[in-house]
């Protein structure tokens, strides 16, 4: 079935994009990322503008981040107080983001910029994940399954002022290193167009050390209003968030997002963190490629706004 | 300035020429609805004589569709380092978003170089990209390296021998509109042709217009974008609780 978009303006099959919603909701209803970093591209290569993909797919992970966090709320799978003081830094992050985005503009090498950041720390993070998830499911599997799980791990973290006690995570740590994470967190989702849930999942688990069972839900929950600001932004900036191609990305990925939250609940935490370094290295192998390879062709239109 | 002329031409020749173009469309306005696939356009006409046709040079036919401009950007991408960067760029001035010519026979063969500069006719005089030869190496193959890519998108087409042509006095012609198109006047022109030369020309116009749920949704979102985003955002946390507590039905 075939639908005309009226913002993107081209006609596309309802059903390819129903589809690639409920792909892009499943993974980010099992692993807690908003999927932003998915549906972008995939968005690219159906043939929507650049511009509309960003900011429809910011939508879409409003709706699939408040499906999964509803779903993670009924386990207790949200540290509220920490998602806040996250989202505080979040909002400093993302507005020195767009800053840095607009002068990237102005330099005219944005989509090099934004490529670069992908492949690096997209890179960075899931190699680092991949290593790390796979030695703890190699301990594993010798000490005969049984987690070993430190409670308490004192590090500098523990040394700097303002403590906060984390009921949720079972943290008694200072408000500093998760503000600032909430800043990283913030800028590069900005200049990136995502959520920045993969950065932020890793960054609870290794930084915060998180337990894995609020890591999830926290980060979805900080996710839905960075994405929330970014579609207004997006909206009564460039006019760019397309309403029916979100309805339908929304509709495949609200499903998805449930299905994947009780396949990811079946799955042991180590083996989540391997399938999502795993994730997150194709999608930073991918774009290195591009890159890399010799494109076939060299040259590229860009309609210019009047 | 050359348009201008191009004008001036076009409306002095049917008056002293012999024969007149009298052209019809199949419709004059495209409705962009939500199932909108493309439109097939039927362009038909005749030729009015009031003397019998001269002898020699056999008629032939041009009909053009084109879409409207835009400036645009055509980058171009250089290895540094050992990866592929965009390394220059060049602004064309205007470029039609779509673009269909139509002929009885094979456009070189029908149509020659100053009648084709006069009129313009073919895409590559209808691109105006005055002065980009200040602003990269070879600007020439972005010109080029543009209808390439449209022509690719199927925005750009060349559609030899698709005007059939009766009796030296009907012709018709389909031109199909693809379905990423841009709302605007399309501007339709037609040639008649004798020895390579254009002996009469007509225009007719096009309306492409979004209609229904997609006219209210583009004029909400241009004309109010903070409801529009609020909208959005609305139907977002509807739907994501929707899905929640269904799922909460289904699994008790």
């Amino acid at each position: 079935m075939q639908l005309y978009l009226p913002i993107a303006e081209v006609s596309v099959n309802a059903f390819l994009i129903l589809g690639l919603g409920g792909i892009v909701g499943f993974l980010s209803g099992m692993f807690g990322v908003g999927g932003g970093f998915l549906i972008t591209p995939l968005l690219f290569f159906i043939g929507v503008p650049p511009a509309v993909a960003v900011a429809t797919g910011a939508n879409q992970v409003v709706a699939s981040s408040i499906s999964g966090v509803l779903a993670q709320l009924r386990r207790k799978g949200v540290d509220f107080t920490m998602g806040t003081v996250l989202l505080i830094g979040g909002v400093i992050g993302s507005a020195i983001g767009v800053w840095i985005f607009a002068w990237m503009t102005r330099q005219g090498q944005i989509d090099l910029f934004v490529q670069l950041s992908y492949v690096i720390f997209l890179g960075l993070i899931g190699a680092m994940m991949f290593q790390e998830s796979l030695r703890s499911l190699l301990r594993n599997r010798k000490s005969g399954g049984t987690t070993v799980r430190r409670a308490h791990v004192h590090s500098w973290a523990h040394g700097l002022p303002f403590k906060i006690k984390f009921r949720a995570s079972g943290l008694y740590i200072s408000v500093i290193p998760p503000l600032l994470i909430g800043v990283a967190v913030g800028i590069l989702s900005a200049v990136m167009g995502v959520g920045g849930g993969f950065i932020l999942v890793p960054a609870m688990i290794y930084l915060l050390g998180m337990p894995t069972k609020v890591v999830i839900g926290t980060s979805l929950f900080q996710i839905i209003f960075v994405t929330a600001f970014t579609t207004v932004m997006h909206a009564v900036t460039s006019q760019t968030v397309d309403i029916m191609l979100a309805l339908l990305l929304i509709l495949g990925g609200v499903v998805g997002a449930q299905i994947g939250t009780q396949v990811g609940v079946r799955l042991k935490a180590e083996q989540l963190r391997i399938l999502l370094s795993l994730l997150v290295l194709a999608v930073s192998i991918r774009i290195a490629f591009d890159l890399l390879l010799t494109p076939s062709e060299l040259y590229s239109v860009a309609g210019v706004l009047p | 300035m050359i348009r201008a002329l191009a004008l001036c031409l076009a409306l002095a020749l049917p008056a002293a020429a012999q024969e007149v173009i009298v052209a019809g469309l199949s419709q004059n306005r495209v409705s962009i609805t939500a199932d909108f696939d493309g439109s097939e356009i039927l362009i038909y006409g005749a030729v009015k004589r009031d003397a019998p046709p001269p002898e020699g040079a056999p008629l032939e036919v041009i009909v053009t569709v084109e879409g409207p401009s835009t400036a645009v950007d055509v980058r171009r991408k250089g290895r540094v380092a050992g990866i592929w960067v965009n390394t220059a760029s060049v602004r064309i001035d205007s470029a039609p978003s779509f673009y269909a010519v139509a002929t009885t026979g094979p456009l070189r063969h029908i149509l020659s170089d100053t009648d084709n500069l006069r009129y313009g006719i073919s895409v590559d005089r209808v691109i105006r990209a005055i002065g980009i030869a200040a602003e990269a190496d070879g600007s020439g193959e972005f010109v080029k390296a543009l209808m390439r890519v449209r022509t690719r998108e199927g925005r750009y087409r060349l559609l030899e021998g698709k005007v059939e042509l009766t009796e030296d006095t009907l012709f018709r012609t389909d031109i199909i509109l693809p379905s990423n198109l841009t709302e605007g006047e399309y501007k339709v022109r037609l040639f008649l042709l004798r020895d390579k030369r254009v002996i009469a020309t007509q225009d007719r116009v096009i309306g492409v217009r979004k209609e229904g749920l997609e006219r209210f949704l583009y004029n909400l979102a241009q004309e109010r974008p903070l409801i529009y985003g609020f909208l959005s955002l609305v139907l977002a946390a509807v739907a994501g609780w929707g899905a929640s507590a269904a799922f909460r039905l289904l699994r008790p």
